[in-house]
């Protein structure tokens, strides 16, 4: 057998043992516990071997795309030494990966129909369209402060422990003063920013730069730019539900 | 499921990853333009490679709404349903909120856990890279099972926690008061790597299925709504994970201190 094919066979099976789990633990549920023949046998087999193809075209192209891409931009970037350019990019990256997430509408929405519920807002489409727009551009506003920060963090080599004390402090201080109705919103919001793509683009990124950029540590000061941008949008948030919505009673 | 509707489902799903890279790659364009003044080089294998981040996404997810979601919320939907927790006597709604009755409910809830988060490709992505500037001192499969148990944990936890009825912030501040220890004495250069753990772990498989098992609990346990007591397993999906992360790396310093002879 040839050396690429091997090749192929092995990143293959590695996407198989990766997704496994979830079928080992399906199937024991389903004879043991639930006992009850398995429902759409042959669709599942199928979606099964999707799931498996779909991984490992994945990982492929994360090997060949967005990893060489985010590294390149690093080392070009370190090489020009031009720090606010690296902050700007931060900052577009952060903000138009964001603004153009489906998951984040779905939670301005919600946002936007409880909020009329509550009474803050006119219970108009105008008014609510307004209010979602509103949310949407300070969610993404806030993946792109903390893309911009995150970046700036690792330039200067600060410790990313000021940046998630200081951060969940705050978060604390504006659960406390922040609307009821916002701040289940706050915390979702938090969870939908980082996407599949952007992640190891990101991560890439930020260890590239870390690397490139003399005397820090890539494992130290590389990482961290996922953790800020899961942080900045439930503090955005909650400020936005201060400031439109009023302080807690 | 034919053919024909299979390809329709790819086809949609190629639109939504399109959606998903169209700003990334506007991004990365304009500044290669504006600020780095440079070709790129390899310009046909990086295309390439994003041809794959595409196509592979929008299979991976047509897969797993096929096969890995519908079967996982309906079993999460058995599960939790009240007749296969006391039986086919529905009168008898007290014995509904005895925690001990949901035994396979916390069961599933950490192997669904586990499992969904070790084929999260974003923590693939993350571990990967991890693996390559530690120079293999930290394997990819090691964080990710660290991970995976964090979620786990989590996930049955946060079952408990919907069944009991305990107010989740209870949870979430001794989470992070043991967190902020932790932070305090685990090794430096695991620090930033484990809370980007956090906030990967809730992405695309683990969601779904832990948001109909919150859901299907939350329905069936007297007491909760599904509105006010259904959420919270993603809470906890994301804080366990750090915690269990920077343990690892404790544990596994402590293990390297004694071998040394310290």
């Amino acid at each position: 057998m040839s050396k690429a094919v091997k090749l192929f066979l092995g990143k293959l099976a590695s996407a198989f043992f990766d997704v496994l789990p979830i079928l080992l633990v399906v199937v024991f549920f389903q004879i043991f516990v639930v006992q009850k023949p398995f429902p759409n046998l042959q669709s599942a087999i199928a979606g099964f071997g999707l799931v498996v193809l779909g991984l490992f075209l994945f990982i492929q192209g994360l090997e060949t795309a967005l990893f060489p891409i985010g590294e390149r931009m690093a080392f070009q970037f370190a090489e020009k030494g031009n720090v606010l350019w690296v902050v700007f990019f931060g900052f577009a990256l952060g903000f138009a990966t964001t603004i153009a997430e489906p998951a984040l509408t779905i939670v301005a929405k919600k946002a936007g129909v409880l909020a009329a519920q509550a009474g803050v807002i006119e219970n108009s489409s105008p008014s609510i369209d307004q209010y979602v727009f509103n949310l949407k551009l300070t969610i993404a506003l806030s993946v792109g402060f903390a893309g911009a920060l995150g970046v700036f963090r690792i330039i200067k080599g600060w410790p990313l422990v000021w940046f998630i004390v200081s951060g969940y402090g705050l978060i604390i201080l504006a659960t406390v003063f922040a609307p009821q109705e916002i701040i289940g919103i706050a915390y979702d919001a938090g969870g939908v920013t980082t996407s599949t793509i952007t992640v190891p683009l990101i991560t890439a990124l930020g260890v590239g730069l870390a690397t490139f950029i003399q005397g820090r540590n890539p494992m130290v000061d590389g990482f961290g730019l996922i953790a800020l941008a899961s942080l900045t949008p439930i503090m955005f948030v909650m400020i936005f539900g201060i400031v439109f919505h009023g302080p807690a009673q | 499921m034919n053919s024909h509707s299979w390809m329709d489902a790819v086809v949609v799903s190629l639109q939504g990853t399109l959606w998903d890279i169209l700003p990334i790659l506007s991004v990365i364009i304009f500044f290669q333009l504006a600020a780095i003044r440079k070709k790129i080089p390899h310009l046909k294998q990086l295309a390439l490679g994003f041809f794959m981040v595409v196509v592979g996404l929008a299979i991976f997810l047509v897969g797993l709404e096929q096969c890995i979601f519908p079967v996982g919320i309906e079993m999460a939907n058995q599960l939790t349903d009240p007749k296969f927790l006391i039986g086919n006597d529905l009168s008898d709604t007290q014995a509904l909120s005895d925690p001990a009755i949901y035994f396979w409910v916390y069961l599933f809830a950490f192997f669904i856990g586990f499992s969904t988060t070790l084929a999260e490709p974003t923590l693939i992505a993350v571990a990967l890279k991890a693996r390559e500037i530690s120079t293999g001192s930290i394997s990819a499969w090691g964080l990710r099972f660290a991970v995976a148990f964090g979620v786990a944990i989590g996930v049955s936890l946060g079952a408990y926690r919907i069944v009991t009825g305990t107010p989740l912030y209870v949870y979430i501040v001794a989470g992070y008061a043991v967190l902020l220890i932790q932070t305090f004495f685990a090794p430096k250069t695991i620090i930033s790597l484990a809370y980007d753990t956090g906030g990967v772990t809730t992405s695309t498989v683990t969601v779904p299925l832990v948001t109909a098992l919150g859901i299907g609990l939350a329905s069936n346990v007297p007491g909760r709504s599904p509105l006010m007591d259904g959420f919270g397993l993603i809470a906890f999906a994301s804080l366990f994970p750090i915690i269990a992360v920077l343990g690892y790396a404790m544990i596994s310093e402590q293990i390297a201190k004694s071998k040394s002879g310290h």
